[in-house]
C-alpha cells in the first residue's frame, strides 16, 4: 500500500471530470428533463381544462335543451289555441254565412211569391175580365153572377 | 489456481495485490516496478499505472455515455440510453436537493461525476480477480490490478478532490473571517475555548476526506482480497462462493458509490452552511 504520485494523478482526474461533467454532461440532460417536466404539467393542466370545458359545454347543452324543449311545448300550446280559435271562427262564420244564405234565401222566397202573387192578381184580373166579357155576352143572372163575383172577390 | 504451497498462495495474494508501478528507482532509475519491493523502494515518485489507466477510462466511459445521451437529449419521448441515463441524473438531482441546503448549481453535476464514475471503477470488481492480471502476463505486463478503487491512492485522490472543494466553498461561502470564526468559536463560543474549539474543528475538517476515502477503500480492498482467497479453491468448488460474494458485492459497489457521494453533498452543504 504505497502513497504515491497516483494520489495527485487520480485528484487531477477527479477534477477534469467533475469540471466536465459541470460544463457538458449536466446541462443538456436536466433542460431536457425540466422542460420534459413542464410539458407534462403543461399537459395535465390542459387536460383539466378541457375536462372543466367539456362540462361547462354539457351543462350549456342541456340548459340549451331544457330551453328549447319549454319553447317548443309553449308553441304547441300556443298553436293548439289559435287553432281551436280558428275552428271557433270558422264556425262563428258558417254560422253567419248560413244564416246570411237562409236570410237570402227567405227574401227571394218572398219575392218569388210577391211575383207570383202580382202575376196571380194580374192573372186572376184577366180572368175576371174574360169572366166579365162571358157574362157580359151572355144573360147576366144577377143571382148566379153574384156568387161568381163574390169568389173571385174572396180570391184576391 | 489452487494453493500448492504457502509460498505460492502468500505469492499469489500478494501478486494479485500489486500495482503496475511505474516510477523512480534509486538503482533501476525511471522503469516499470519488476517486484512489490521495488514499486515500495521507489517511493513517492511513482504512479499506479493500472489505476491511472482504468479509472481514467471508467471516467471517460461515464463521459461518453452521459454526453451521448445529453447530446440526443429531448424533452420529448427519452430513448434507451437517455432513459436510463436521466433516472441516475434524477436520483442525483433528488439526493441532492434533499440533502444539500443552499443554492449551488454545481453540487449535483459534482455529485453525478462522484456516483457514476466509483461505480463504475467498483463496477470493474466484478470482472473475475485473475483475469486482468493473467491477461497482461501473457502481454508481458508483470501486474495488473483493475479495480481502481482498491487503490487507497484512487480514493484518497479523489477525497482530496472533495477536500479541496469544502475548503472552496467554505471560503468562498463564509469568507476567509468567517470560516476563522466558524473554526475557532465552534462547538464552544468562547474566547477561552478558541484553542481548543480549533483542535476539534481542525480534526473534524481532517477526517471527513480520510474517512471518505478509507471507508471506500477498506470496503473495496476488503472485498478484493476475498474474492482473490475465494480464487483459490480447487477450481470446481469457486463458484459456490463466488456466485454469493459476486451476488453480494453488487449491492456493496452501488453502496459505497451511493456512501461516497451522499457524504459528499453533506460535506459540501455543510460548507455552505453559516452557524
Amino acid at each position: 500500500m504505497n502513497i504515491n504520485m497516483t494520489l495527485i494523478g487520480q485528484t487531477i482526474a477527479f477534477a477534469i471530470f467533475v469540471w466536465f461533467c459541470i460544463k457538458y454532461v449536466w446541462p443538456p440532460i436536466s433542460n431536457a428533463l425540466h422542460e420534459r417536466q413542464k410539458k407534462i404539467a403543461d399537459g395535465l393542466d390542459a387536460a383539466s381544462r378541457a375536462t372543466r370545458d367539456l362540462e361547462l359545454a354539457q351543462e350549456r347543452s342541456e340548459q340549451t335543451l331544457k330551453e328549447s324543449k319549454e319553447q317548443a311545448s309553449a308553441i304547441i300550446e300556443q298553436a293548439n289555441k289559435r287553432s281551436a280559435q280558428i275552428v271557433e271562427e270558422a264556425r262563428a262564420t258558417a254560422r253567419a254565412e248560413g244564416e246570411r244564405l237562409v236570410a237570402s234565401a227567405r227574401s227571394e222566397i218572398e219575392q218569388e211569391v210577391n211575383r207570383a202573387k202580382d202575376e196571380l192578381r194580374a192573372q186572376v184580373s184577366r180572368l175576371a175580365i174574360i169572366g166579365a166579357e162571358r157574362i157580359l155576352q151572355e144573360s147576366v143572372d144577377e143571382k148566379a153572377h153574384r156568387k161568381l163575383l163574390d169568389e173571385l172577390a174572396a180570391e184576391l | 489456481m489452487a494453493a500448492g504451497n504457502e509460498v505460492s498462495t502468500t505469492y499469489y495474494i500478494q501478486h494479485h495485490l500489486q500495482n503496475l508501478t511505474f516510477g523512480h528507482h534509486p538503482v533501476n532509475g525511471w522503469s516499470l516496478a519488476h517486484s512489490a519491493e521495488e514499486a515500495v523502494e521507489m517511493g513517492f515518485w511513482a504512479i499506479h499505472l493500472d489505476t491511472m489507466g482504468w479509472s481514467i477510462a471508467m471516467g471517460l466511459l461515464f463521459i461518453w455515455l452521459f454526453r451521448k445521451a445529453g447530446k440526443v437529449a429531448t424533452s420529448g419521448v427519452p430513448g434507451g440510453l437517455q432513459n436510463a441515463v436521466e433516472m441516475v441524473v434524477e436520483f442525483i438531482e433528488n439526493l441532492t436537493r434533499s440533502t444539500f441546503h443552499g443554492r449551488n448549481p454545481h453540487i449535483a453535476p459534482i455529485a453525478l461525476t462522484l456516483f457514476v464514475w466509483i461505480l463504475f471503477m467498483n463496477t470493474l470488481k466484478i470482472i473475475p480477480v485473475d483475469y486482468g492480471p493473467v491477461l497482461f502476463s501473457k502481454l508481458g505486463v508483470d501486474y495488473m490490478k483493475i479495480v481502481p478503487t482498491t487503490d487507497v491512492n484512487a480514493t484518497l485522490g479523489m477525497a482530496l478532490g472533495v477536500f479541496g472543494l469544502i475548503l472552496y466553498y467554505n471560503f468562498k461561502v463564509k469568507g476567509v473571517g468567517g470560516f476563522a470564526r466558524e473554526l475557532s468559536l465552534t462547538p464552544f463560543n468562547h474566547w477561552a475555548l478558541i484553542p481548543f474549539n480549533l483542535v476539534l474543528e481542525i480534526v473534524s475538517l481532517l477526517v471527513k476526506p480520510f474517512s471518505l476515502a478509507m471507508r471506500l477503500f477498506g470496503n473495496m480492498f476488503a472485498g478484493e482480497v476475498i474474492f482473490i482467497l475465494i480464487a483459490m479453491l480447487p477450481f470446481w468448488a469457486i463458484w459456490v462462493l463466488d456466485v454469493p460474494w459476486a451476488i453480494f458485492h453488487i449491492l456493496v459497489v452501488t453502496l459505497q458509490a451511493f456512501i461516497f457521494t451522499v457524504l459528499t453533498v453533506v460535506y459540501l452543504s455543510a460548507a455552505h452552511e453559516h452557524h
